[in-house]
């Protein structure tokens, strides 16, 4: 472990740019932390923390000028690794036959160029997510050209949590607050009258980057006081979900009342799936020209909300709400476990928050679960 | 040569903005004369070829006798008939009319209520005869309108989705002002068409495009009536272009002292 001050931080920025990257990172905008490409430790969210709960999103001021002291922000970072629109094949008409040609991942005419990424203050839950889509994009037997190219260029600065909102709850699902592996660098902030960063280096890639930083080894003072610091986070989680047997319970309950209950409030507006770091859905959609002579195929963010995900021929196979709420939450936390080797959930907590009515998946599991709701833990 | 297909662009009670969003394809639109054969829109032609047409673009809502029998006769001379905007599919502003009784506005407006021959409702134009495909909005956006024409053209699905207006919010990155502090926004039961215009410049969504697929205004209203919005507010959210679209109709209804 070594300790970087925070005077530095524009040096590792200037570091990573220089070997090629587009910095991506946590920034303020319209009443919100969302990622957009950052450029100096200015245009991180210095200073701001956030209130969640169920539907409910707020920033604040710290009194502390910390550049990572906030839990998740309105986007994740699979916009990036799996973006909202991506053009799948290229197809021209040659008399009775045509041509397919399918763009390489790298070049432009995707929408947007590939770009080498470096995500800047990952939290351990979304690193979880990353990992988690890894699995679903390159380790089920079939790989995703895109995510691929795009994730093997990637660098990746992950921020243990100092600070956790009302709607966490990774420390349930294993998943944070702090990272375990995934990184390339791994930062923890102690933001008071000292600001200093206490760094692991996670890979090849990071040390090489973590040497040419000033930086000394972490006195014990300094690993006590980050540790301690994100033991606060831990302390701080809003939620708790009960993972125990979570896997059987809800598939041996697929006729449960609350199912019913659940998809009386439930919208399916779809961004409780949106806003999830794991859910990869995706509708493909062909378009052509108006003469006919040239046609795209383009993948898009898709929902199991939406009816025509399921529609097939004859019609829609999750006609009611309820089905489509029932098949998102077992699949998040029970039928991902068969598919993929673990949980779909990282406890992020943004499906509670950005569900424009509130709906908690915590308290769903704990509702089919038959205990009592407990008393809300406290917020942040 | 193949002969190319006849268009014919009807108006019922509208404003005429979602013939002109045909126009204002500019470009596209020369790419698409190219294929149709304009027969009939007196908006951009004065010469009008006679019928049957194969595609009809009906605008506007049925508002008077003389336009309940006309819309049959325009049925039986259109292969295929497409509804365009939220007065064809819902009965547009104008159906504001249907919640209360039209004679007394005729008696307000007008100086010699007696020249006016009004039905009481202004309906859809699906509620007098069968049509093929709804396109939605107020006005609709011209990208759909091609995209209608584009998939008749070439004898496939239009690319139409009826989700809400959340999932182009998400997919373009915008924060979401429901949570985070901004206005009453009926984008989780509005239907998508628009790209979250209204979102995307920190506006709520004002429900232009009508009810989406499956649509939960129920649990949405009383949601916001838990942090203290009142039954008129709701009521005014849904008396909107689309408020006779069934599932807004009944919401406001709902709200009513």
């Amino acid at each position: 472990m070594f300790t970087v001050d925070r005077t530095n931080v524009d040096q590792l920025f200037r570091l990573l740019q220089q070997k090629g990257y587009t910095l991506i990172g946590p920034t303020v905008r319209d009443g919100a932390l969302i990622l957009d490409a950052i450029s100096s430790a200015s245009d991180l969210p210095v200073g701001w923390t956030d209130d969640q709960g169920p539907a409910h999103y707020r920033l604040r001021r710290r009194d502390d000028a910390s550049l990572f002291g906030y839990s998740v922000g309105a986007h994740s970072w699979k916009r990036y690794l799996f973006p909202p629109a991506v053009k799948l094949v290229d197809a021209r008409r040659q008399g009775r036959s045509m041509d397919c040609t399918s763009p390489s991942p790298d070049s432009a005419s995707q929408g947007t160029p590939l770009k080498k990424y470096a995500f800047i203050g990952v939290k351990p839950c979304e690193l979880n997510a990353i990992l988690i889509q890894d699995k679903v994009f390159l380790g089920s037997g079939t790989v995703d050209p895109f995510y691929k190219a795009a994730r093997e260029r990637l660098f990746i600065v992950a921020a243990n949590c100092t600070q956790a909102s009302g709607t966490c709850f990774c420390a349930s699902m294993d998943a944070g607050p702090r990272a375990q592996r995934g990184f390339d660098l791994a930062i923890t902030e102690v933001a008071g009258k000292q600001h200093y960063f206490v760094i692991d280096a996670g890979s090849k890639k990071g040390t090489e980057i973590l040497l040419e930083l000033p930086h000394r080894k972490s006195s014990q003072q300094e690993l006590d006081e980050a540790a301690r610091r994100v033991q606060k986070a831990t302390d701080q989680m809003g939620r708790q979900l009960d993972t125990a047997g979570v896997r059987d319970l809800l598939l041996k309950n697929p006729e449960h009342p609350r199912w019913e209950e659940v998809s009386q409030r439930c919208l399916n507006c779809a961004n409780c799936t949106l806003v999830c770091p794991t859910c990869f859905c995706s509708s493909v959609e062909d378009t052509t020209d108006l003469a006919g002579k040239t046609a795209e195929r383009w993948r898009r963010w898709d929902s199991c909300f939406t009816l025509d995900f399921s529609y097939i021929h004859g019609g829609c196979i999750r006609s009611s709400g309820k089905s489509r709420f029932r098949q998102w939450m077992t699949h998040k936390l029970a039928s991902w476990n068969d598919q993929f080797g673990s949980s779909g959930c990282v406890g992020c907590g943004r499906c509670i928050t950005w569900c424009p009515v509130g709906i908690d998946i915590t308290e769903e599991v704990r509702a089919i679960r038959g205990t009592k709701r407990q008393e809300q833990l406290m917020h942040s | 040569m193949k002969r190319t297909p006849t268009l014919a662009v009807w108006k019922f009670a509208s404003c005429d903005g979602c013939q002109l969003s045909l126009l204002d394809c500019e470009a596209e639109l020369l790419a698409v004369t190219e294929r149709l054969t304009i027969a009939n829109f007196v908006e951009a032609s004065r010469e009008v070829l006679k019928g049957p047409y194969d595609l009809s673009l009906v605008e506007g809502s049925i508002t008077t006798a003389h336009d309940a029998e006309r819309i049959h006769k325009i049925r039986r001379i259109s292969k295929t008939l497409i509804t365009i905007g939220a007065c064809a599919t819902a009965g547009g502003i104008q159906a504001l009319r249907n919640f209360k009784d039209v004679k007394e506005f005729v008696s307000i407006v007008y100086s010699t209520p007696a020249y006016i021959e009004t039905l009481s409702k202004s309906t859809p134009i699906a509620n007098h005869v069968y049509v093929d495909f709804e396109l939605h909005g107020c006005p609709i956006n011209k990208n759909q309108l091609l995209e209608v024409v584009n998939a008749y053209l070439n004898g496939r699905k239009p690319n139409i989705p009826a989700y809400s207006v959340c999932v182009e919010c998400k997919r373009r990155g915008i924060v979401c002002g429901l949570v985070a502090a901004g206005p009453p926004c009926l984008g989780p039961v509005t239907h998508a068409g628009c790209d979250a215009l209204c979102p995307s410049y920190h506006r709520g969504c004002f429900g232009c495009y009508g009810p989406k697929e499956t649509p939960n205004t129920g649990s949405l209203t009383s949601w916001w009536k838990q942090s203290g919005m009142k039954d008129d507010e709701l009521l005014r959210l849904f008396r909107n272009f689309n408020a006779y679209a069934d599932a807004f109709r009944k919401e406001s209804e709902s709200h009513e002292k």
